[in-house]
C-alpha cells in the first residue's frame, strides 16, 4: 500500500507560503488557457449554432466568404429554377439574393470604429431565418431602413433603435432590433436588398445565393447540380457547413492563447519543481525513515509526485475560478474571412475546464517527476544523515 | 538449542572517501539467539552503527555474510530487501524521526500500510501499540505536540506494532534527558523480557548498556568477545513500571 496521501496534503499546509505561490503560478497559467479555450468555445457555438441544415449558399467558385464572393441576377436567375429547390405555398421557389458588404462603426470596445457585416436581401431571405424582431419593426423594402441585430445594438451605440447610420451613399434609419437562433445574424445589420446595393451601385454584382432543398435527400443532388454547372462557375455548400468554416477566425486567438499559457506553463512547471526540490531536501530524513520502514524507491516516487500533482491541481482549480467570471460576457472578434466582426460570448464550460485540469496536472507532473525520482533514489542512510 | 536471529560471516564494510579506503567494519562474526538483548558499544567511529545498518540490511556489507531470520541479505534484491525489512525488523532512530505531519496514531500506523490488514484494523493495532508504550491518551497528537520521550515512545510503538522478529535499535537515549532515557530503556527491556522480543540496541552509554542481556564491544570496526552484563545474568534489574 502507498504512502498515505494525508501526508503530502498536509505538507502542502505546512509549507503555505511556498505553496500558495506555486499555485498561484500554476492557476495563471491555467487561467489564460482556460479563457482561451472559452473563447474558441463561445465562438465555435456561435457558428456551429447558425445555418439551417435544409439550406444551400451559393458563393462565386474559388470564394470562402460571402464578402468575397460575386454572383450576377442572371445567374441567379438559372439558379432559382433547378431541380430540388423547395417552393412556398404561392408556388415561388424559396431562393434568396443577397448582397453583403461591411461598413465601420464606432463600438463600446472600438471608438475608432470596427466593421460589422450589413446584408441586403428580400423578405424571401428574411422568411428563410430564425429571426424575430425584438424592439421596433422589420424594414420596409424600397425605404432606407435597417434592422440590426441584437448584438450589434447592444454593442453600437450609433446603432440603436431610433438611431441614424451612416453608410453607402447616405443615411439610413435603425427601424428594429432583430434576434436569431442563428447566433452569427445578431452580428449583422439587414437592409433591403435593392436599396443597398443601388446604394453601392452593385444591382448587378451581389454576393450569394440561399437556397432552401425540398428535402435532405434533394440537398446532394442539388449541390451537384450547381458546382458542375459550368456557365454558373459558383461553389454551392451546406449552410451549417459554411459557417463552422468560419470558426477560424477564432484561430490566430486561439493560438496566441495557447502559446502565452504554454510559455507560462514552462514558468509553472520550474516554480513546481523548484518547490518539490526544495521540498525533498527539506525531507530527506522522513525518505530515509519511509525507506527504513519498508516502502520501496516505487512508492516514494508515487507519494512525492503525488504531491507535485496535488500541488499542480489546486493550481489548475484556481485558475478555473479565476477564469470562471469570464462565463457569458460578451466580447468581439474580427474575422479575416468576413472582414468584420462578429459578436460571442466566452462560454467557461467543461470542454474548456477539462483541458485546463489536464494542462495544470501536466504541469504538476513535469515539475515533479524529476523531484519525485531524485528522492526515490536516494540511499536510505544517505537520506537520514542528510539535514 | 535457542535459534539464531542474526549471524554474522567475517562481515566487513568499507568507505571510499575520495582516494582513500576507510574501513568501518572488519571480519565481524556475531550470533544473536531470538530473544536477546544485545548491546552494541564503542566509541564513535568503532562501527557499531554500521554494523547495526547492515543487520538491518539499509546498507551492503564489502564482504561476509549475513543471515537474519536465515535469510542471506545479499541475496536478496533492493524490491525484495524493503519487503523483508517491513515484514521483519523494527527500527527505532536516536531522533525518533516521527513524521511530523501525521499524528502518534498515524506515525504508528504507517508501517501497518505495508500490510494486508484493513484500516480500521490497522488502527486498533496502533492504538494497542500505544497504549502499550503508555501513550493510549496521546493517540492524535502531533509529534510537535509531545515530549522527546513521549516522541521516543511513539517510535518504540511503530517498531513494534508489526510485531517484527528484531528490533534494532540506534543510539535510542542519545536524544533524551536521564529521565525520559530510563523510561524508554524500561519499556525496550519489557518488551525483552515480557514478550521475548530480540533487540540489537547500539549505545555509547554504559548505563543503557547495562538493561541488555549481553554487551558487544567494538573498537576500530573490529568486533570484540561477548561480556554477558548484570541483566543478563540475574533478570532484569532494571525494569520498573513504565509512567507516562
Amino acid at each position: 500500500m502507498a504512502i498515505p496521501l494525508s501526508y503530502n496534503l498536509r505538507n502542502l499546509t505546512v509549507r503555505r507560503r511556498t505553496t500558495i505561490l506555486t499555485v498561484l503560478g500554476i492557476a495563471l497559467a491555467v487561467a489564460v488557457l482556460v479563457a482561451d479555450l472559452s473563447l474558441a468555445s463561445g465562438l465555435k457555438s456561435l457558428f456551429h449554432a447558425s445555418g439551417n441544415p435544409l439550406q444551400i449558399l451559393v458563393l462565386r467558385i474559388g470564394s470562402q466568404s460571402e464578402l468575397a464572393s460575386s454572383i450576377s441576377r442572371a445567374a441567379y436567375q438559372d439558379i432559382e429554377w433547378k431541380p430540388g429547390i423547395a417552393r412556398n405555398a404561392a408556388g415561388d421557389p424559396l431562393v434568396s439574393l443577397e448582397m453583403v458588404t461591411v461598413v465601420n462603426l464606432p463600438s463600446i470596445d472600438h471608438p475608432d470604429g470596427m466593421n460589422v457585416t450589413v446584408r441586403g436581401l428580400e423578405p424571401a431571405g428574411v422568411s428563410m431565418r430564425s429571426v424575430q424582431i425584438l424592439q421596433g419593426r422589420w424594414f420596409h423594402p424600397g425605404r432606407r431602413e435597417v434592422v440590426v441585430g441584437a448584438s450589434v445594438a447592444k454593442r453600437y451605440p450609433g446603432a440603436r433603435l431610433g438611431k441614424r447610420l451612416t453608410f453607402g451613399g447616405g443615411f439610413w434609419d435603425v427601424v428594429g432590433v432583430m434576434k436569431s437562433s442563428e447566433p452569427a445574424f445578431n452580428s449583422e445589420i439587414w437592409g433591403d436588398l435593392n436599396e443597398i446595393s443601388q446604394d453601392y451601385h452593385r444591382e448587378n454584382q451581389l454576393n450569394s445565393v440561399l437556397i432552401r432543398a425540398a428535402s435532405t435527400a434533394a440537398i446532394p443532388a442539388l449541390i451537384r447540380s450547381l458546382n458542375e454547372d459550368r456557365q454558373l462557375n459558383v461553389r454551392a455548400v451546406r449552410e451549417p457547413d459554411y459557417y463552422a468554416s468560419l470558426t477560424s477566425a477564432g484561430s490566430p486567438v486561439e493560438f496566441l492563447g495557447i502559446l502565452v499559457a504554454v510559455i507560462m506553463a514552462v514558468g509553472s512547471a520550474f516554480a513546481a519543481m523548484n518547490t518539490m526540490y526544495a521540498a525533498i531536501a527539506r525531507r530527506s530524513k522522513e525518505i530515509g525513515t519511509l525507506r527504513a520502514l519498508g516502502f520501496s524507491r516505487g512508492s516514494i516516487l508515487a507519494s512525492f509526485l503525488a504531491e507535485s500533482l496535488l500541488l499542480a491541481l489546486c493550481g489548475g482549480l484556481a485558475g478555473c475560478l479565476l477564469a470562471l467570471p469570464l462565463n457569458g460576457v460578451t466580447t468581439g472578434i474580427g474575422s479575416f474571412t468576413t472582414f468584420s466582426e462578429f459578436t460571442f460570448r466566452f462560454h467557461v464550460g467543461l470542454e474548456a475546464i477539462l483541458p485546463g485540469l489536464a494542462f495544470a496536472l501536466l504541469v504538476g507532473a513535469v515539475g515533479g517527476i524529476l523531484p519525485a525520482r531524485m528522492a526515490a533514489r536516494k540511499e536510505i542512510l544517505t537520506a537520514l544523515r542528510d539535514i | 538449542m535457542s535459534e539464531t536471529i542474526v549471524e554474522t560471516r567475517q562481515l566487513s564494510k568499507e568507505y571510499s572517501r575520495a582516494e582513500f579506503r576507510v574501513t568501518a567494519l572488519k571480519d565481524a562474526n556475531l550470533r544473536v539467539s531470538r530473544g536477546e538483548f544485545l548491546a552494541l558499544m564503542g566509541p564513535s567511529g568503532s562501527g557499531k552503527s554500521t554494523l547495526l545498518h547492515l543487520i538491518a540490511a539499509m546498507d551492503r556489507p564489502t564482504s561476509g555474510e549475513i543471515f537474519v531470520l536465515g535469510q542471506n541479505l545479499r541475496e536478496l534484491t533492493g524490491r525484495e530487501i524493503a519487503h523483508w525489512r517491513s515484514a521483519h525488523i523494527g527500527f527505532i532512530f536516536q531522533s525518533f524521526n516521527l513524521i511530523p505531519v501525521l499524528s502518534a496514531l498515524e506515525n504508528v500506523e504507517l508501517p501497518l500500510r505495508l500490510t494486508d490488514l484493513k484500516k480500521k484494523e490497522r488502527m486498533e493495532h496502533a492504538a494497542v501499540a500505544l497504549k502499550l508504550v503508555g501513550l493510549g491518551d496521546r493517540l492524535n497528537h502531533l509529534p510537535s505536540q509531545l515530549s522527546g520521550g513521549q516522541e521516543q515512545r511513539v517510535a518504540v510503538a511503530r517498531a513494534i506494532v508489526t510485531d517484527p522478529d528484531l528490533i534494532l535499535a540506534d543510539e535510542p537515549t542519545g536524544n533524551l534527558d536521564s529521565a525520559s532515557g530510563q523510561e524508554i530503556l524500561t519499556l525496550l527491556s519489557r518488551l525483552n523480557k515480557e514478550y521475548a522480543k530480540t533487540i540489537v540496541m547500539v549505545t555509547h552509554d554504559p548505563h543503557a548498556a547495562s538493561f541488555s542481556s549481553t554487551v558487544r564491544h567494538l573498537e576500530k570496526g573490529a568486533l570484540l568477545p561477548e561480556t554477558p552484563t548484570e541483566a543478563g545474568q540475574e533478570g532484569p534489574v532494571h525494569a520498573q513500571a513504565c509512567s507516562n
